[in-house]
């Protein structure tokens, strides 16, 4: 397990009551493979979810729905107040509004790194160029990057562009953050770096969802742990319990291997 | 303990001296085996047979570029260079009326300025759009004439490295954006434009340019409603701008085959729509891959417009060959085709150089 986090410091805060996403019956078929079966799931603004589970659970699928990067077959999601549907003008506005970090960064190689945060908000947002700029040298430099502004992600570690990428979300001013498996393509060393900016956005009371095996990220930061076993929700609970009393079978199974080596 | 230390570093020394300077480099690179030894000695004996005998015809049996062709008959041990001096205009401007053909001279003095400011990357910017918008507009003007009390030249009287200029430039130019939409167009989620697409593609890929210029040319007018003529020139630029643009497409193609999903799915990500997502993000990495595969395609239509020859144009090719039809000068192909396949090398091989050093910056420092 990395110990990367400052274990205890769990950030009080109490959540707004106020939905911002809502799936409803959500399946997803894969060919004749049923990915995603009968999810249903509510996040309140401001709430730290972290979701985790056996590989193929279609725990990535899932968040991936969110934003319309996979496309559910029945039932409904629904993103601040939009329903995403086949309707590419509510797709684009969700996605404006939802940022997501991935597996593999997906840093545009071809653009430098300031240029990579500020594409976005020029070009969707219509932010006048020097306020792009400023802007993204405001979050490179939360990310503990700003010096590197000027460099190709190719110049960059692993760590270096996950924080990049994380920055390039944050210039949009997403409601709500995605994270796909955000530290699995990492060296160890590098783990803690990325996490610690993951930490410091959720103390900042950022709506997140995290696809993660970070268990200690899960217990310090998370106030809802799911997991998801061959395409349903199996559980859902605060990290307290989820650790400690985990109710189904499946749960106890998953948490024994990956705690206990 | 500290004998394993070495407290005062060693001098540097000198590498053995077989392994540097000219010895050295011979036995690595033309000696390192008994076999290669053979080839270099064959190549070598070939070398010096060849060689002599061809600059004795080049240079020292030649006859300067004042020579007649009465001179040259009579000597034939040579080259022929006074064909050359005599028959340069022609080959250069063909038809042209000979006391205009600065305007043609012109003409190839703009497109190479404007191709060679091309090449710098600092100009690829839109208004640079408007430099090539305005050269244009003048090479029109100054081969066509008719206005600014230049007299009117029809196009049937234009000829050599101007033509072959202008189909290439003009049908490159065309043909690229047509190409990438092309190349979008293939790989669209919407059935009917993929289908369109390749249909297209496949249909032009799979008829030489030979028959296309030819179906431009014979085929069309029969297409036409009566007293309806489009310019035989135009025509042949159509066939090439359609041909080129097919090629092409397949290149870009395989540019936009080689970005990893990824990309496509930050893009979406952010918000970006599908022209943004193209125009900033797949395309600039597609295109910088592409560029092996499109300078070869530009280099061999650069050399295909010699195929307007068979329609009755004059290209560069097509002037040579008429300079050879003059009974005076019959006979003297081996300088003619030296000298314009002298002048296709010059431009495809700056290309093929200016491709690699585009190739080298693009790539500098992106690579993941």
């Amino acid at each position: 397990m990395s110990q990367a986090m400052s274990q205890g410091t769990k950030p009080k805060h109490t959540l707004s009551g106020e939905e911002i996403i809502r799936c409803t019956g959500v399946n997803k078929w894969y060919g004749e493979f049923h990915v995603l079966k009968n999810v249903n799931l509510s996040v309140q603004k401001g709430e730290r979810i972290v979701v985790c589970g056996p590989s193929g659970s279609g725990k990535s699928t899932m968040i991936r729905c969110l934003n319309r990067l996979e496309e559910h077959q029945k039932g409904t999601i629904v993103i601040d107040g939009i329903e995403l549907t086949n309707n590419l003008k509510n797709i684009e506005l969700v996605r404006r509004e939802v940022g997501m970090v991935f597996q593999h960064f997906n840093l545009f190689p071809h653009l430098t790194v300031l240029e990579n945060c500020t594409l976005a908000p020029i070009w969707v947002r219509k932010m006048p160029k020097a306020e792009a700029e400023e802007r993204a040298m405001s979050y490179l430099k939360r990310v503990r990057i700003a010096e590197q502004a000027k460099k190709y992600p190719g110049q960059l570690s692993g760590g270096q562009q996950q924080r990049v990428a994380i920055a390039r979300s944050l210039c949009m001013s997403p409601k709500v953050m995605l994270f796909d498996e955000p530290t699995s393509a990492l060296d160890p060393e590098m783990v803690k770096e990325v996490l610690d900016v993951m930490i410091g956005l959720a103390e900042d009371g950022m709506t997140m969802l995290c696809v993660t095996h970070e268990m200690g990220f899960a217990k310090s930061v998370a106030d809802r742990v799911i997991f998801m076993d061959r395409g349903e929700i199996v559980e859902q609970d605060t990290p307290d319990a989820f650790f400690s009393n985990p109710k189904s079978e499946r749960t106890r199974l998953f948490l024994s291997q990956i705690l206990n080596h | 303990m500290t004998d394993n230390v070495q407290s005062v570093g060693l001098p540097d020394e000198r590498p053995p001296a077989n392994t540097v300077g000219p010895i050295a480099w011979l036995r690595n690179n033309l000696f390192n085996s008994w076999y290669n030894a053979i080839l270099t000695i064959l190549v070598l004996g070939l070398l010096a047979s060849a060689i002599p005998p061809f600059l004795n015809w080049l240079l020292f049996r030649a006859h300067g570029f004042d020579a007649t062709s009465t001179v040259c008959r009579q000597d034939a041990g040579g080259a022929c260079w006074g064909f050359i001096s005599e028959k340069l205009r022609f080959i250069m401007f063909g038809m042209f009326p000979w006391e205009q053909q600065w305007r043609p001279l012109v003409t190839i003095a703009v497109f190479i300025a404007l191709l060679v400011a091309s090449c710098d990357r600092r100009f690829w910017k839109p208004w640079f759009g408007l430099v090539w918008a305005a050269g244009l507009a003048l090479v029109a003007v100054l081969m066509w004439g008719g206005v600014f009390g230049l007299t009117y030249v029809e196009n049937t009287l234009w000829g050599g490295l101007p033509l072959t200029i202008i189909l290439s430039v003009i049908g490159l130019a065309v043909a690229f954006p047509v190409s990438i939409l092309l190349a979008l167009g293939r790989r669209s989620n919407m059935p009917a434009v993929k289908v369109l697409c390749v249909t297209y593609i496949e249909l032009i890929r799979g008829v030489p340019l030979i028959s296309l210029l030819f179906m431009a040319s014979v085929m069309l007018p029969l297409f036409l409603p009566n007293g309806v003529s489009i310019d035989k020139l135009l025509r042949a630029q159509i066939a090439f701008i359609m041909f080129a643009a097919a090629y092409m497409a397949e290149a870009i193609r395989g540019g936009l085959q080689a970005i990893p999903k990824g990309q496509y799915e930050a893009a979406d990500g952010l918000g970006l729509g599908y022209w943004q997502k193209m125009r900033k993000i797949i395309l600039p990495q597609a295109l910088a891959i592409a560029i092996p595969p499109l300078v070869n395609t530009f280099i061999s239509f650069f050399k295909d417009t010699s195929l307007v020859i068979i329609i009755g144009l004059y290209d560069l090719l097509g002037t040579a060959k008429a300079a050879l039809s003059d009974p005076s000068w019959r006979g003297f192909y081996r300088e003619a085709y030296l000298f314009i396949g002298v002048i296709y090398w010059i431009f495809c091989f700056s290309m093929s150089k200016y491709s690699q050093k585009l190739e080298r910056d693009l790539n500098r420092g992106h690579r993941r």
